[in-house]
């Protein structure tokens, strides 16, 4: 067993569970998404991007790419909830929980493409 | 540089979250929590040691405990960061690697077609030289660093990517662009044999159809380079033994041929060589060099006297040796100098060969000297004995690769030149010297197609046929002759040396041209100008263009 692969599929993983977790429920409903959650996506997601620096094989560069899709995806939607709640002042109304959930969950397909790569990795080497 | 952006992540995010956590007080007293985004406009400009102050209103006294802890954290891990990346900035390895890099992209992106070569020492050096002169790219691999440095120095005409490496290594040769499409030819003249060996192998079989060059110093090698298939190599000893020996036959073949392999442009006309066929010739150091000269002597008829310090390394010939190393007087006698018509000065060492010769020339002023120059730097002094024959292998290497890349073409007219007489040769000489005055010949080829001649191509495809005296005309005046020499012709596969006028040319065939100063450009005139062309031919323009040719026809 190689830890250095625990940790990386552990957090590959966590990445996407916690996305789902924020993601699940009603789109535009405030009190279904909680704040910390999404940041716990985010810093997930940012040790996901971190782990994959580095890597040089074909699989790990698209692993990197997807990995940055989804943070993309993740800072928009905390830069749309921060603009609601300071700039804008509107706070959370359903069309700006409806966007922040869904660009979240635009962030989850990309995990999702992340896990079924990691899946497809572990297969091929067991052959 | 993961570990260090993770610590970063890592302590920031826990400053985050557990300064949401802890409960504050507003200015009225209210218990408050401090959201995510002033939490991070907080810890960014805490951790980078910025401190704007406590925002939005001032910390509880359980907000700054936390805050200190976090201050701390923070500074340490942006110190740990930035010193880890300097460190990765400043590394030999990485910035060797980060500069191979760029390198390996530039020649990749090699846009004209170029040579590798393969040692920069005194061959590669000369040789590099000469074929930027020639405007040619060239793409260098060298061993020691600090030679390789030397080429940024060297004041070339022309930018040379060099690669840092051992060239033995297939790797990279290919980092080198040994597989580029445009890679023309590789030249190992390193000063190892089994490395050019090696280099000739590695390209023969990475890349089938490249031209390979290789330096060799002994038959041993050279025939191993021939089983598979080197395309030239080069022995400076035989090369050089072969032509004293056509200056012993042919004194003016000899000189038309350091003119015209001859790169240096500074360089004045020089003097036919008569080396001396009466009496005895003594040769010092009966090394490899010494060996190559022996046997071209003994053909020629010569009675030799060879003088060797160390006879157990270097063999000996059959009638014997003097014993000594040559640089005194009574072995010089011993060798019976006072008698003698001719000394090779020929050991591996300079000093001593010159000494050698300021000592023979005390005991017979009227030798006639060969001294062999193991150094470029040396030359002031080399120069300064005025020997009538100097042997540099280096410059004679990069002579001869020069033009085996150049106009391969002065090969064949060489080896076919070889089978005229002296008048022959000497006519041609002063022919040549009557064109180019005092500076030495400039030569190139060139091949009648669309590319290089595309007037002549047209005026043959029509039918007519062009006459070699209607190339040789001046493009201004048609009556004058141009200033070149079309020294041989190749015709499917057939040489023909120093064409006559009325020789026809033909598409596909080859020119070997030698010409002064301006010959080319206008000869290049000739070639590719219809109007010009048709001048040079008839003594009157045809073509005028769309409107002329209507007007014209109008008026007729």
């Amino acid at each position: 067993m190689n830890p250095e692969k625990v940790v990386f599929g552990f957090f590959i993983v966590l990445a996407l569970t916690l996305n789902f977790g924020f993601f699940v429920g009603d789109l535009d409903n405030p009190d279904h998404h909680h704040v910390y959650e999404l940041f716990a996506v985010v810093i997930v997601n940012l040790i996901a991007t971190i782990l994959k620096l580095g890597d040089r094989s074909q699989m790990g560069a698209v692993l990197l790419a997807t990995s940055l899709v989804a943070i993309l995806q993740l800072i928009a939607a905390a830069l749309v909830w921060t603009a609601a709640e300071h700039i804008t002042g509107t706070g959370l109304t359903p069309t700006v929980t409806a966007s922040i959930v869904s660009l979240s969950g635009g962030a989850m397909l990309a995990n999702v493409i992340s896990v079924i790569l990691l899946i497809i990795e572990t297969v091929m080497l067991r052959r | 540089m993961r570990q260090p952006l993770m610590t970063l992540l890592v302590v920031y995010s826990i400053a985050i979250l557990v300064l949401t956590l802890i409960p504050g007080q507003d200015e009225s007293g209210n218990v408050y929590y401090m959201d995510f985004f002033h939490a991070i406009y907080f810890v960014s400009f805490m951790a980078t040691t910025i401190g704007f102050g406590e925002i939005p209103f001032e910390f509880t006294d359980a907000q700054r405990v936390w805050v200190i802890v976090s201050m701390y954290a923070g500074v340490i891990s942006w110190l740990y960061a930035i010193g880890t990346i300097f460190t990765l900035v400043q590394d030999k390895t990485f910035q060797h690697a980060l500069s191979e890099n760029k390198l390996a992209r530039k020649i990749r992106g090699m846009r004209e077609p170029f040579y590798l070569v393969c040692g920069y020492g005194e061959t590669g050096s000369a040789l590099v030289k000469g074929l930027t002169d020639g405007g040619q790219r060239v793409v260098v691999i060298e061993i020691e660093e600090y030679r390789r440095n030397l080429i940024r120095i060297d004041n070339l005409r022309d930018f040379v990517p060099s690669l840092h490496g051992d060239a033995q290594k297939p790797k990279h040769l290919q980092e080198a662009g040994l597989q580029h499409s445009l890679c023309q030819a590789v030249v190992a003249v390193t000063n190892v044999n089994e490395v050019n060996l090696k280099i000739a192998l590695t390209s023969k079989l990475l890349h089938p159809q490249i031209k390979v060059i290789c330096r060799a110093d002994s038959h041993d090698v050279e025939n191993n380079m021939e089983s598979f298939g080197t395309d030239h190599i080069i022995d400076p000893y035989d090369t050089f033994a072969t032509s004293l020996a056509t200056a012993f036959q042919v004194p003016c073949l000899h000189l038309l041929q350091s003119w015209l392999f001859s790169a240096n442009d500074e360089l004045a006309l020089d003097e036919p060589v008569y080396p001396p066929k009466q009496k005895h010739w003594v040769i010092c150091g009966y090394g490899r060099f010494g060996k190559a000269v022996y046997e071209r002597l003994i053909k020629e008829g010569m009675e030799v006297v060879v003088i060797e310090a160390d006879p157990s390394a270097t063999g000996e010939p059959v009638e014997g040796i003097v014993y000594g190393r040559g640089t005194e007087a009574n072995t010089l006698l011993e060798a019976n100098i006072e008698e003698a018509s001719g000394l090779i000065a020929g050991t591996d060492n300079d000093a001593n060969n010159l000494s050698m010769v300021v000592t023979a020339r005390e005991l017979n002023p009227d030798l006639f000297i060969i001294v062999r120059q193991n150094h470029s730097d040396n030359s002031s002094i080399i120069d300064s004995v005025n020997a009538d024959m100097v042997m540099h292998p280096s410059k004679i290497i990069a002579d001869k690769i020069r033009v085996l890349l150049g106009t391969p073409m002065l090969y064949q007219f060489v080896s076919l030149a070889y089978y005229q007489d002296n008048d022959w040769a000497c006519e041609l000489v002063s022919r040549i010297s009557a064109l180019v005055g005092n500076q030495m010949p400039k030569l190139t080829e060139i091949t009648i197609n669309n590319h290089e001649a595309r007037a002549v191509v047209d005026v043959l495809g029509n039918g007519e046929t062009v006459k070699l005296a209607d190339l040789q005309r001046d493009p201004w005046k048609r009556r004058d002759c141009l200033k070149c020499i079309i020294l041989m012709i190749e015709c499917h596969n057939d040489f023909l040396l120093l064409p006559g006028p009325d020789t026809k040319i033909n598409q596909g065939d080859r020119l070997l041209v030698c010409a002064g100063d301006g010959g080319f450009t206008r000869l290049r005139w000739n070639l590719q100008h219809d109007n010009i062309l048709s001048y040079v031919r008839k003594g009157t323009v045809t073509k005028h263009g769309w409107l002329w040719e209507k007007l014209n026809r109008k008026s007729k």
